[in-house]
Parts: C-alpha cells; sequence; structure tokens
C-alpha cells in the first residue's frame, strides 16, 4: 500500500453501494436453496433414521465424510462437471449442511421421553399426528441449533465458492476482486459484511427460538 | 481420468517447489503450526473455566461469537497490518502477504472448537468422581490431571478433530494469497483454463486425502482414549456418532444448551 492511502475508503464504498449491494443479493441466492434443500433432506433423513435405527450410523458416516471435504475442493471438482453456474455452488453448499442438520435433528427427535409419547399414544394420537403435534414441537430447539449453526457455516462457506468466478458473485467475490487489485476497501468490505450476515443470521435464530418455544423460557424461569 | 493419473505419474510433479511432496510439507507446516498455538491457547483457559465453572458463559460466547465469522473473511482482514508491520518489525512483505494472515486466521478459527471441548470434557466428568478425589486428599492441580484431564481426554481431542479439519480446509484456501500449500494446485489450476483440469482434480484429491486421512488419525485417537467403561454400546442417537466426528453435534448441542438457558 502507497504511504498516504487509506485502508477504509468510505468515498469509493459509498460511490459504488448498487455494486455492494448486488454482492449481497447475490449471497443470499448463494445461501438460500441450499439451506432450504439441507433442511428438508436432513429432516426426511431424520425422520427416518428414527423409525429404523440401523441407518444412523451410515448416515452420520456418509454425511461425516461429505463434511470432511475441503470446500475448496468441492468447489473446484464441480466446476469442470457443471460449468460455472450456481449448481455448482450449490451442490456442495447443501451437502456441507447434512450433517449439522441431521445429527441435531435426529437429537431432537430422540431427545423427546418415552413417557410424553406413551401418553401422546393413549391419548389416541396416530403415528402423524404425534409426529406433527408431539415430537415435532419437543425437538424444535435442536432443530433451530441446527439450522443456526448451519446457516452460519453456509454464509461462510458461500465466500468460498466466490473463489471459483465472478458468476457466484456474492461477497467473496468482493473479498476476492480487492486482493487481485490490492484494494483494502473492497475486501475488508467484503469480509465486513459477510461477518456481519452470519453474526445477524445467529442472532436471528436465537431469537427465533425464543420465540417459538416460549415453555422452554417458562420452564427456565420456573426453576 | 487420465489426465489425472498423468499428473500423478509426472515425475516433475514430484520434486522440486512446486512438487507434491513441497506442497504438502508447506500445508502441514502452517496447519501444525496454527493448531499448535491455538492449543496453547485454548486448552488451558478452557481447563480453568471447565474445573472452576468461572466465566464459562462468557467463554462459550465468545466461541461461538469466533465460530461464525467466515474463514475467507478472516484471513483476509489482517492483511493491511500484516503487510504494513512488515518495515517495522523487519520481516519479509511476502511473508505478511502469504503466510502471516492465513496463520492468523487458522489460529483464531481453530481456538473456539478447543475450547468449547475442552471445557465441555471437563464439565462431563462426574460430580462425584471430583468429591471422592476431594474425600482422597487430592489437590486441585491433581483433581485436574489424575481425574478430570483422562475423563475429558477424548471430548477434548473430538474438539482437535473440528479444529484441525477447519485448519486444513483453510490452508487450502490460503494458497489464493500467493502462498504454498495444496491449494496451489487448485487455484493454478484454475487459472490455465482447460489444461488446468487435471491439476485442479489432483489438488482436490490430495487435500481431501489430506483432510480425511488426518480426521481418521485423530478418531483413532479420540477411540483409544476413551475410557474403555464408556466404550459400551451407547443408545442414544447422539453418542453413537463417537467415531465419526461426534464434535460437531456435541458443539451443536452445547450451543443448544446455552441457548435454552
Amino acid at each position: 500500500m502507497p504511504p498516504g492511502t487509506r485502508i477504509f475508503d468510505f468515498d469509493w464504498t459509498f460511490g459504488h453501494l448498487d455494486q455492494v449491494w448486488t454482492r449481497i443479493i447475490q449471497h443470499f441466492q448463494l445461501i438460500l436453496i441450499p439451506l432450504a434443500a439441507g433442511i428438508l433432506i436432513s429432516l426426511l433423513l431424520a425422520i427416518w433414521a428414527v423409525r429404523q435405527r440401523w441407518v444412523y450410523p451410515p448416515i452420520t458416516l456418509l454425511t461425516g465424510v461429505l463434511y470432511t471435504i475441503p470446500s475448496l475442493a468441492a468447489f473446484a471438482v464441480l466446476k469442470p462437471i457443471l460449468g460455472l453456474n450456481l449448481l455448482t455452488a450449490w451442490i456442495p453448499l447443501t451437502t456441507y449442511t447434512l450433517l449439522i442438520l441431521f445429527r441435531n435433528f435426529s437429537a431432537g427427535f430422540t431427545a423427546v421421553p418415552a413417557e410424553i409419547l406413551e401418553s401422546a399414544e393413549g391419548m389416541g394420537y396416530t403415528r402423524r399426528q404425534r409426529l406433527l403435534r408431539v415430537e415435532l414441537p419437543l425437538a424444535i430447539p435442536l432443530m433451530i441449533a441446527g439450522i443456526r449453526l448451519a446457516s452460519v457455516t453456509t454464509i461462510g462457506l458461500a465466500t468460498i465458492a466466490a473463489v471459483l468466478g465472478d458468476v457466484f458473485g456474492g461477497l467473496g467475490q468482493l473479498i476476492t476482486e480487492g486482493i487481485q487489485t490490492f484494494f483494502p476497501t473492497k475486501y475488508l468490505l467484503g469480509a465486513f459484511l459477510s461477518i456481519a450476515l452470519a453474526f445477524g443470521a445467529d442472532f436471528l435464530f436465537v431469537r427465533l427460538e425464543r420465540l417459538i418455544t416460549p415453555w422452554a423460557r417458562a420452564r427456565a424461569e420456573a426453576r | 481420468m487420465d489426465g489425472i493419473i498423468a499428473f500423478f505419474a509426472d515425475p516433475q510433479n514430484w520434486q522440486g517447489t512446486l512438487g507434491i511432496p513441497n506442497r504438502l510439507v508447506e500445508h502441514l507446516q502452517i496447519s501444525l503450526l496454527a493448531v499448535a498455538l491455538a492449543v496453547l491457547i485454548a486448552v488451558p483457559i478452557g481447563l480453568y473455566i471447565g474445573h472452576t465453572n468461572r466465566g464459562s458463559s462468557l467463554a462459550i460466547n465468545l466461541a461461538n461469537i469466533g465460530r461464525a465469522v467466515p474463514s475467507y473473511a478472516m484471513m483476509v482482514i489482517p492483511l493491511p497490518l500484516t503487510l504494513s508491520l512488515a518495515p517495522v518489525l523487519g520481516y519479509e512483505p511476502t511473508f505478511g502477504l502469504v503466510f502471516l494472515p492465513p496463520f492468523l486466521a487458522m489460529t483464531f478459527l481453530a481456538i473456539p472448537p478447543l475450547l468449547v471441548a475442552t471445557y465441555a470434557g471437563l464439565r462431563s466428568v462426574d460430580r462425584e468422581l471430583i468429591e471422592a478425589g476431594r474425600g482422597m486428599g487430592l489437590k486441585e492441580r491433581q483433581i485436574l490431571s489424575r481425574i478430570e484431564l483422562p475423563l475429558a481426554s477424548s471430548i477434548i481431542v473430538g474438539g482437535l478433530r473440528t479444529a484441525t479439519l477447519q485448519v486444513i480446509a483453510t490452508a487450502t484456501i490460503a494458497a489464493i494469497l500467493g502462498g504454498g500449500g495444496l491449494g496451489r494446485f487448485i487455484f493454478d489450476g484454475l487459472n490455465q483454463g482447460l489444461a488446468g483440469r487435471s491439476s485442479i482434480y489432483a489438488g482436490a484429491i490430495l487435500v481431501t486425502v489430506l483432510a480425511v486421512g488426518v480426521d481418521l488419525l485423530l478418531a483413532m485417537v479420540q477411540t483409544r482414549l476413551t475410557p474403555r467403561a464408556l466404550r459400551k454400546r451407547p443408545t442414544l442417537g447422539l453418542r453413537r456418532s463417537l467415531g465419526t466426528g461426534a464434535t460437531t453435534a456435541r458443539g451443536a448441542s452445547m450451543e443448544s444448551g446455552e441457548a435454552q438457558t
């Protein structure tokens, strides 16, 4: 950096707000579909694993191995195969959510005490009713904790997807362009915005959990 | 496919600075240093708060904040500082560009899982065992080293696994700053267009094998460190995954435990 230049150029930032805004929108494009897909797949897998216990270890093993693959490797391998499009980013971003979500969803379901399940049965609930009215609500705290962790992880990994090229965009693109042009304002902006997004998501889910599980707080206060 | 085989068969790729062995060494070097520094910082703090239960919510919250920071973002934030400090502290500017920023980011990212696991490991020890130790006249330090640490060690290694995994993955991205490591093969390949495909695939394979291999190794250490009596076939879903990276689940369930209270 030549002497006299400022580390963070606010004038540039305010002059390029539309560009920054586009990158933020792109970041949401990168993360929302994988999160939704990850939640759906993990929910189905967790329900399956709760019904048939033997599938739990192989699913954890598989999602665990998928999780272990460094993200850059996954994106880079898919790029020549699928081309430079959103699917190349979406697939790994989805598989990275599975381990966390599947584990927390299954843990949520198995954490429902047997007595409660029996009383639901005694009240004449069908299996579907029991799942929807008893098991799901009681599993919610652990499920949201999982979604929270998965969202934060996905927001971070999505910045790496941008390393592949401009088409993905997202906040990672700001970082990459900033590094390549030796322009600190740009990479710092990308970095801080992605951190803000991750923190924002984290905070949002903490609130959400409190909002939809009022009984948890009531119990904590009664203690 | 042929390209990948040709890449690995080419003796050029096995020697010199650009060769696989050197890149692997570079990758391991920076990863090991970062994990070591993180252990030196996180484990003593985790032991202290785990043993005394003092300042636990502050530490866990800080750790959760640290966990939320994207690794790519963390890598570039120190960049202006490490570059401008080069003439002041007298190190090479390249060192401040390709080594220090990723190294600092990797250390920072490795601390939260280690800290949380050390704390959680110590808290998982049966209180009665500790009381029994006190009753036998053990000093606090002895309780820590003879009762708590052995019983918590497998959970602590679980945290080490999470930390190491993240560090190895971050070391891969670090190549974008121009440094070494196995990520070089991927970035160089991406810059070469069609001709770079085999380099991309080879880099991806090498990095994945390294990550999975190190994780398996640490998983074995983790199983060995689990006291035999606790190795019984667990019935609960969470416990069952002991061999396949239970730390994320533990971390997550710890988090939710925090959120609930």
